[in-house]
């Protein structure tokens, strides 16, 4: 009989720290199934922030290194200069990539870096307690906006993805969602879009994702997901955005 | 390059001194009194086949090194006071996942925004690691244009050896004066293997660089081999320059430009027939404190700086309360001068 279904080569099999019904442990996978089925785990680096992630190295079998938080792209473009052989991808949660990183993303993304960029948007801060994330709607109750938040005091969701997405550097953005079986299917062919720009030498490649965080959402997983259809895809629409 | 001696500023020769020490990577962010050397490598450095990249900020420059380096790199960045204090953070974490690295500070006027006049402000931040954490960087004072260039490629072989960070601290004066330069050209040391690099797992198991160890008791296991290896790096890099010691009844102590200024002042006193010697640290971490041994209790310490005492400190600590330790300092713009020197020692004379 074929297999056809099995542990991709580039994740160890191991139960992750994550709380039930986060998002991180999908896209992990994802991230190791395209590496696997585009045969580059032998020369991938990735690229680990701080945030619920920061150990995403104990559970992807390929080289990894840690950035401090916000400087994952930093660190990457660096990599990618010295080693232009290998393939070289970020993987940042909100606050990471869209509130402390801006400026490294940003001028990352603007150098036209030859990197791929796995986004996490789950709308809070989940590692330290449920804060206000730049990604968070309005009207959502965080740690910090214990009244939900409120434009006057606190801004707009930060829609980092149309930001880039107007850069000459960048050649793909997509934003996916975890909300339904299918859309993890066709979150993982923008992922391995993103991987194969690069393979390409096209530039910058990002994929946003809308992860649940059932913990800091106050909902139950299903519930999330639920949450993710009817309440965040309105702020933050599906697509290709370029 | 081709000349054997040339002339060139200490910004520029650190950049050369850096190239030739096999360096393949550069980032950096402008900022005066440093902008010689961060223009030398945008030129030179692609033509050796390395990497140059002007960074969006500070922070990104030392989280580029950091990747750099990671990646397997001879790695390097540059600024002057206010840049490094941002640099900090990537300092720290360069520091606790043990790469190698050479971060040159080319100190002016603090704190805050200061000025661009030369200083020597930045000491305790140089020597007593900078940013959080149980660390410490190899801290390397040249005096000259000429030393910029030697020690520049002393300290990529240290940072190597030892997987640790390496600064290169002088002030704007070292920087921006020009001095005839030999070259010492096809002199690099045989690169060490670095089997920690990421280079993709090919043929290993899996690289990680990190300085994240959450589980209980692991930090302190790594921190306690991160003081081991400044153990192994105090007794044996310790450097330092001593000049007419033995007679001496008053010992002028300073480090990099300000040394030269007391050369002078130790000669004129020499000629007057005063008994004077002069100790220049060449590293200040480790402090050369073996320069001070055996403590001669007749002996007075006049500690001279373009501070307003940073160095003196440490000076006070290598003679333990045995000896009498004066200081003569002056920061912000001003410079003891070899006249201020004079008089001083007079006093204790």
């Amino acid at each position: 009989m074929e297999k056809i279904f099995a542990h991709p080569e580039a994740l160890y099999d191991l139960t992750t720290h994550y709380c039930p019904g986060c998002g991180h442990g999908i896209a992990h996978r994802l991230v190791a199934e395209v590496v696997d089925e585009l045969g580059i785990r032998e020369k991938t680096i990735g690229i680990a922030p701080v945030g619920c992630a920061v150990v995403a190295y104990d559970y992807w079998k390929f080289d990894c290194s840690e950035a401090a938080h916000g400087r994952a792209l930093a660190v990457a473009t660096a990599i990618k200069r010295v080693r232009p052989q290998n393939i070289v991808f970020t993987y940042q949660g909100d606050g990471d990539l869209a509130a402390i990183g801006t400026n490294e993303t940003i001028h990352a993304a603007n150098r036209g870096e030859n990197l791929t960029v796995i986004f996490i948007n789950n709308a809070v801060y989940g590692m330290t307690g449920g804060q206000m994330a730049p990604t968070t709607l309005l009207g959502q109750k965080t740690s910090t906006t214990i009244n939900g938040r409120q434009r006057e005091k606190h801004g707009y969701p930060l829609k980092i993805s149309e930001i880039l997405a107007l850069l000459p550097g960048v050649c793909y953005v997509e934003r996916v969602s975890f909300h339904s079986p299918q859309g993890v299917l066709r979150a993982k062919q923008a992922i391995k879009q993103g991987f194969k720009n690069q393979m390409d030498n096209l530039g910058f490649s990002l994929i946003e994702v809308l992860s649940p965080c059932p913990t800091y959402w106050g909902l139950s997983p299903k519930g999330s997901l639920d949450w993710i259809k009817d309440v965040m895809q309105k702020e933050f629409p599906l697509g290709r955005i370029k | 390059m081709v000349k054997k001696r040339i002339l060139i500023s200490g910004n520029e020769a650190i950049a050369e001194g850096a190239i030739q020490a096999g360096c393949n990577f550069y980032a950096g962010y402008p900022i005066t009194p440093q902008n010689e050397l961060i223009a030398y490598m945008a030129k030179y450095m692609p033509l050796s086949g390395g990497v140059f990249i002007q960074a969006e900020s500070e922070l990104a420059a030392i989280n580029m090194v950091y990747g750099a380096s990671a990646a397997g790199a001879r790695a390097m960045t540059s600024s002057s006071s206010p840049g490094i204090s941002l640099k900090q953070e990537g300092i720290s974490y360069i520091s606790g996942s043990q790469l190698p690295a050479v971060i040159v500070n080319i100190m002016r006027g603090g704190p805050g925004l200061g000025n661009i006049a030369p200083a020597q402000s930045d000491y305790f931040q140089a020597t007593r690691g900078g940013g959080h954490g149980d660390y410490h960087l190899i801290v390397l004072a040249p005096a000259s244009v000429q030393e910029a260039y030697d020690l520049t490629q002393t300290g990529f072989y240290l940072a190597d050896k030892y997987r640790i960070a390496v600064m290169i601290l002088g002030d704007g004066i070292l920087g921006q004066m020009m001095e005839p330069l030999k070259l010492s050209v096809g002199k690099i040391k045989a690169p060490i293997l670095k089997p920690w690099a990421l280079t993709g797992c090919k043929g290993r198991k899996p690289n990680i660089v990190k300085s994240f160890f959450l589980r209980e008791g692991d930090l302190e296991k790594f921190n306690l081999k991160l003081q081991k290896n400044y153990e192994i790096i105090r007794k044996k890099e310790a450097r330092y320059e001593g000049l007419l010691l033995d007679d001496a009844k008053v010992i002028l102590v300073a480090y990099g430009t300000m040394a030269r200024i007391a050369k002078s002042a130790l000669n004129k006193l020499r000629l007057a027939g005063k008994k004077v010697g002069l100790i220049r640290p060449i590293s200040l971490w480790p402090f050369p404190e073996k320069a001070f041994q055996p403590i001669n209790k007749k002996v007075k310490y006049l500690v001279v700086e373009m501070s307003y005492g940073q160095m003196v400190e440490d000076v006070r600590l290598a003679v333990n309360g045995y000896a009498q330790v004066d200081f003569l300092g002056r920061s912000g713009g001003g410079i003891p001068s070899e006249d201020e020197i004079i008089t001083r020692v007079d006093k204790l004379i």
